[in-house]
C-alpha cells in the first residue's frame, strides 16, 4: 500500500487493458497451441483428440475453480487430491455395501465438506499456515482412504453410472460432464469477480489487515474457500471413479500439484490479490493441449513433464522479472520527483478487483 | 510501464513456448513416419510404466518381432504404474488408430472402458504380463500358468530353507492382477503340500526400488525368525539382494522368486540368493507383438482353438478365455545364469 505501487495501467483505454493481460497471453498461448497442433500435429484434429482432452482435464477444472478464489486470497490447499481419492474409497466402499449411487456420492460430497472445514478451521480460526496444515491433511486424508479400502479396488460399479461419466452430449465429441464444469465455472466467475464476498477474497490476497479493518469477515470467507474447496474435490473424486471404474486408496495421487501448476500458469499470483478465472480455466486447457499434443508426437512423460514445468517457471519469472524491472525504473524515476502515471494507493486497490 | 511488461510479458512466453513446440516436435521425423504407408501394422507396446527393467526386455523382443514382420514399433508408458495415466496413452493410441496396442494392466477394471474405445476405433488389444478383464482386450499372452508360476516358487523356498519356518511375501502393487492371482495360488500350495511352512505376512513395495528395500528392511525386523522371503517382483526381488548381501542375514534369510538374471546375478555369486526363477520376458514381448500381428492379419479372433506361427517361437494354439500360454517357468541359480542376458 505504499506509494510507491504504480498502476499505471489505468491511463489506458479499456480495450488495451483488456488486451494487454497475463490471461489474454495464456488464452493466445492456449490457441497458438491448438492451431499449431491441428495442422502440424498427426492425428490431433480427429474428434477423440476434444473428448479425451476435456475428460481428462474435467477433474483439474473442477478443483481449479476454488483453488484459483484459495490462492487468490494467498492461502493453498495442498489436500484437494487426498480429498479426491478419500471420495473415491467413499463411493467404492459404500456401493460395495449396498448403497446406491447417489446416496454413496452424497455422502462422499459431505465428507469432503467436512475435509475442507477441517482446513479452513485450522486455517482460519486456529490461524496457522495453510501450507503446513494441508501439507498435514495431504497425508492424513490419504491415509484415511487407503485405509478404508485397504490395498484392493472396488471396480463392479453399475454401467449405467460409469457410462453416464463419459457420455457425450448428442453426436457432439463433447462429453456430458463439462455441462457440470461450465455452470460450476460460472458460479465461481460470478462469485469471484461480481459479489462483495469476491472482492473480499482480493482484500486479503493483497492486505489481510486491511480487509479486515474495512470489514471483510477474514476468518469465514476463508472456511468457506476451503469448504468449497474439499466438497468441489469430493465431487472431482466421484467422476474419477465413475470415469475410470475404479475406487482406489492411491486414486488421483499428485493431482494437486497439477491443479496449482494450472492455477499458477492460468496468472494467479502466489502471494494472492491477482489473479482471474478465465485465465486458470486457460491454463488448465492450455496444458493439457500441449501434453496431448505430445503424447501424439510420441513424446515420453518425461519430456512432457519438462516442458511443461519450463512453461510454468518460465511465465511465473517472465513476471516477476519484469515487475522487478518495473519497480526498480519507477523507483528511480520517482527519486527523481516525476511519476505522472502513478495512482493513488485507494484507486489502485480497487484496481485488482 | 506496467502495461508495456504485461505486453512483454504476452509476447516472450508466446515466443518461447512455439520455440518450445517446434524442438517439441523436431521428432516428428522419427517418430511419426508409420502413419502414411498404407498395409503398415503399427504396433504400440504399453508397460506399466517406463523405465522398468523387465519390460525394457519384453519391449525389446516386441521390437525384435515387429522389425522380422515389417511392421512399425513404438513403445509407450507412464511414469508411475497407475492405471489412469496408462488410460491417457490409450487413449493416444486410439487417436493414431495404431493397428494393434500391446498392454500390460495396471487395473483389470481401470482401463477396460479405454481399451474398448481403441477397439470400436479398429485397434487389436493384446495383453501381456498383467491381464484385464476379458472382455476388454482380443487375446492375452500370459508368461505362465498361475499354478506353475505359484508352484516354482513354494518348491525353491521349500527346499531352501528345509520345508519348515516363517516365511513372507514381497509384493508389488496391492492391485496387481498377476501379483495377487499368484499369492492365492502360493497360499493354496502352501496349506496344501507343506503345513510345516507359515506365511506371517504379505507386504507390498509398489514395484519401486526404495520402497520395497524399506519394506524388506522393515519385515526382517517385526519377524525375526523368519526363515524366507518370496519376491513374485523383479524390483522386489532385487532390492530385497541388495538389503540382506548387506545385513547380516545374508545367507539366513533365503530369498527367491521372480528376477532377472542381470539384476539378480550379483547376488547369486555372492550367496544371498541361492535360486530364483522367471520366463523369459523376451519371448513373452515377441510372442505378443506375434500374437498382434495374427490378430491385425486375422489370422486368428482369439478363440479357443485358433493357432497361428510366433516367428522362431515357432506354433501356439489359443486356450481358453483367449488366453495363450508361453510355457513352463524356468529356474536361474549359480551354474546356469551367465548363461543369460536380459
Amino acid at each position: 500500500m505504499s506509494s510507491t505501487r504504480a498502476y499505471p495501467a489505468y491511463s489506458r483505454p479499456l480495450w488495451q487493458r483488456w488486451l494487454f493481460t497475463r490471461e489474454t497471453a495464456v488464452i493466445a498461448l492456449l490457441l497458438a497451441v491448438w492451431f499449431y497442433s491441428v495442422n502440424n500435429v498427426q492425428f490431433f484434429d480427429g474428434p477423440l483428440t476434444i473428448t479425451y482432452l476435456l475428460l481428462d482435464m474435467t477433474p483439474i477444472l473442477l478443483i481449479a475453480l476454488p483453488m484459483t478464489l484459495i490462492i487468490v486470497t494467498g492461502e493453498i490447499d495442498l489436500s484437494v487430491a487426498s480429498v479426491v481419492g478419500l471420495s473415491s474409497v467413499l463411493v467404492g466402499v459404500l456401493h460395495e455395501a449396498g448403497w446406491s449411487i447417489p446416496a454413496a456420492g452424497l455422502l462422499a460430497l459431505v465428507v469432503g465438506l467436512l475435509c475442507g472445514a477441517l482446513n479452513g478451521f485450522l486455517v482460519a480460526y486456529v490461524g496457522l499456515p495453510s501450507l503446513a496444515v494441508t501439507i498435514g491433511t495431504l497425508a492424513l486424508y490419504r491415509g484415511l482412504a487407503v485405509g478404508l479400502l485397504g490395498t484392493k479396488a472396488v471396480t463392479d460399479f453399475p454401467e449405467k453410472w460409469t457410462d453416464r461419466a463419459t457420455e457425450k452430449i448428442g453426436e457432439t465429441p463433447y462429453p456430458q460432464v463439462i455441462v457440470l464444469v461450465a455452470v460450476l465455472a460460472v458460479v465461481f466467475a460470478f462469485l469471484l469477480h461480481f459479489t462483495a464476498f469476491g472482492r473480499g477474497i482480493y482484500d486479503i490476497g493483497l492486505n489481510t489487515e486491511a480487509a479486515r479493518f474495512t470489514g471483510v469477515d477474514v476468518q469465514r470467507t476463508k472456511l468457506v474457500l476451503f469448504m468449497l474447496a474439499g466438497v468441489v474435490s469430493a465431487l472431482a473424486g466421484i467422476y474419477y471413479t465413475l470415469r475410470f471404474g475404479s475406487a482406489r486408496g492411491d486414486n488421483a495421487t499428485g493431482l494437486e500439484l497439477r491443479v496449482i501448476a494450472a492455477v499458477l500458469l492460468g496468472g494467479v499470483s502466489i502471494f494472492g490479490g491477482r489473479g482471474r478465472l478465465h485465465g486458470v480455466i486457460a491454463g488448465v486447457l492450455l496444458i493439457g493441449v500441449l501434453a496431448a499434443a505430445l503424447r501424439l508426437e510420441g513424446q515420453t512423460v518425461n519430456v512432457i513433464n519438462i516442458i511443461i514445468g519450463l512453461l510454468l517457471v518460465v511465465s511465473v519469472v517472465s513476471t516477476s522479472v519484469l515487475d522487478w524491472v518495473m519497480k526498480t525504473t519507477a523507483a528511480r524515476r520517482n527519486t527523481r520527483g516525476s511519476s505522472p502515471t502513478d495512482a493513488p494507493a485507494g484507486v489502485a486497490t480497487q484496481g485488482r478487483h | 510501464m506496467k502495461l508495456f511488461s504485461k505486453r512483454t510479458t504476452a509476447v516472450a512466453s508466446l515466443v518461447l513456448a512455439s520455440a518450445m513446440m517446434l524442438t517439441a516436435c523436431g521428432g516428428d521425423d522419427a517418430s511419426g513416419s508409420g502413419g502414411g504407408d498404407g498395409g503398415d501394422i503399427r504396433v504400440t507396446f504399453l508397460p506399466k510404466n517406463l523405465g522398468n527393467p523387465y519390460f525394457d526386455t519384453s519391449d525389446a523382443g516386441g521390437k525384435a518381432a515387429v522389425e522380422e514382420f515389417g511392421g512399425t514399433f513404438e513403445e509407450v508408458g507412464p511414469q508411475e504404474a497407475s492405471p489412469d495415466a496408462q488410460v491417457e496413452y490409450i487413449n493416444t493410441a486410439a487417436q493414431q488408430q495404431v493397428s494393434a496396442l500391446v498392454v500390460s494392466a495396471n487395473d483389470p477394471k481401470a482401463i477396460c472402458d479405454a481399451l474398448n474405445e481403441a477397439r470400436d476405433a479398429g485397434t487389436n488389444v493384446v495383453t501381456f504380463d498383467s491381464d484385464t478383464e476379458a472382455d476388454c482386450r482380443d487375446v492375452f499372452v500370459n508368461q505362465a500358468s498361475a499354478e506353475g508360476i505359484a508352484k516354482v516358487q513354494v518348491d525353491m523356498i521349500a527346499d531352501q530353507i528345509g520345508d519348515a519356518g516363517e516365511i513372507a511375501i514381497l509384493s508389488a502393487s496391492a492391485n496387481a492382477t498377476n501379483q495377487n492371482a499368484w499369492i492365492e495360488t502360493m497360499k493354496k500350495e502352501l496349506a496344501a503340500s507343506h503345513p510345516n511352512i507359515k506365511l506371517v505376512d504379505t507386504v507390498y513395495g509398489d514395484d519401486d526400488d526404495q520402497t520395497s528395500f524399506d519394506k524388506t528392511a522393515a519385515l526382517l525386523q517385526s519377524h525375526p525368525n523368519l526363515k524366507g522371503i518370496i519376491s513374485p517382483t523383479t524390483v522386489g526381488i532385487a532390492a530385497a539382494a541388495r538389503y540382506l548381501s548387506d545385513s547380516d542375514k545374508q545367507g539366513k534369510v533365503a530369498l527367491t522368486g521372480l528376477g532377472t538374471p542381470n539384476q539378480m546375478r550379483e547376488y547369486v555369486k555372492n550367496g544371498t540368493v541361492t535360486e530364483f526363477a522367471l520366463w523369459n520376458p523376451e519371448d513373452l514381448g515377441y510372442l505378443a507383438a506375434w500374437t498382434a500381428k495374427a490378430l491385425v492379419d486375422g489370422d486368428i479372433k482369439g478363440d479357443e482353438g485358433d493357432t497361428f506361427k510366433a516367428g522362431k517361437l515357432g506354433e501356439y494354439t489359443v486356450g481358453a478365455d483367449g488366453e495363450v500360454l508361453l510355457g513352463d517357468p524356468f529356474k536361474f541359480n549359480k551354474d546356469n545364469i551367465d548363461d543369460f542376458d536380459f
